[in-house]
């Protein structure tokens, strides 16, 4: 799992019948100065969040699960929740 | 399956269900040119979650990644984790840099300063 921003949505009119309406991010995974700085995965979005807002992402089965339509679904990255803070070392934080 | 270091904890309060609970730690794995390998510039922290083992910020796990980890996690394979602590690292040696007792030296972690 990474966490990351969500720094975009996307939408695909023409695309595979089991990925029907699921609703598509674009997310930055965070560095640890808490700037979104990684490359972007696109992940499916179940919970509604929003552009802006800090995200945890799965992959994989565990992607899949969230969805529960079962295993056989055209994608592996899914938001898996909305992160409200970061703990670090020395009891600094990370507002999401 | 890597080693790394527990650097933060996050919380979450709208999640799926099936993570309800669920301890989530923020790990910045050890740098792959400390055990031979080419460094690897971006940073790349990794959510793991920790349900047995009991790691804490600061110290320096072990994490597996898919089927493994929801083992490691109880063994419910619905889970929606693919990435857990499977234990915490005693000591560490590699090779050129001599016997490391915890904490592992700073510079072998990516990204920190």
């Amino acid at each position: 799992m990474l966490v990351g921003r969500v720094v975009g949505q996307v939408w695909a009119t023409k695309k595979q019948e089991t990925l029907e309406g699921i609703r598509f991010l674009l997310v930055r995974p965070l560095a640890l100065s808490g700037d979104a700085a990684g490359q972007p995965v696109v992940a499916a979005d179940v919970i509604g969040a929003g552009i802006g807002e800090t995200v945890i992402v799965a992959f994989g089965r565990a992607a899949r699960t969230t969805l529960g339509r079962g295993q056989d679904v055209g994608y592996q990255v899914a938001v898996v929740g909305i992160v409200d803070e970061i703990e670090l070392e020395g009891g600094r934080k990370i507002e999401a | 399956m890597f080693v790394g270091k527990v650097v933060g904890q996050l919380w979450t309060s709208k999640h799926v269900n099936a993570l309800e609970g669920m301890k989530l730690l923020l790990v910045l794995p050890l740098q792959r040119s400390a055990v031979g390998g080419k460094p690897v510039p971006r940073e790349d922290l990794v959510v793991a979650a920790d349900a047995t083992v009991g790691a804490g910020i600061g110290e320096h796990v072990v994490v597996a990644y898919g089927r493994a980890a929801r083992v490691c996690l109880g063994g419910n394979q619905d889970l929606p984790c693919e990435a857990a602590v499977a234990g915490i690292v005693d000591e560490l040696k590699l090779e050129g840099v001599g016997p490391t007792d915890p904490p592992v030296p700073p510079s072998l972690f990516r990204g920190e300063r």
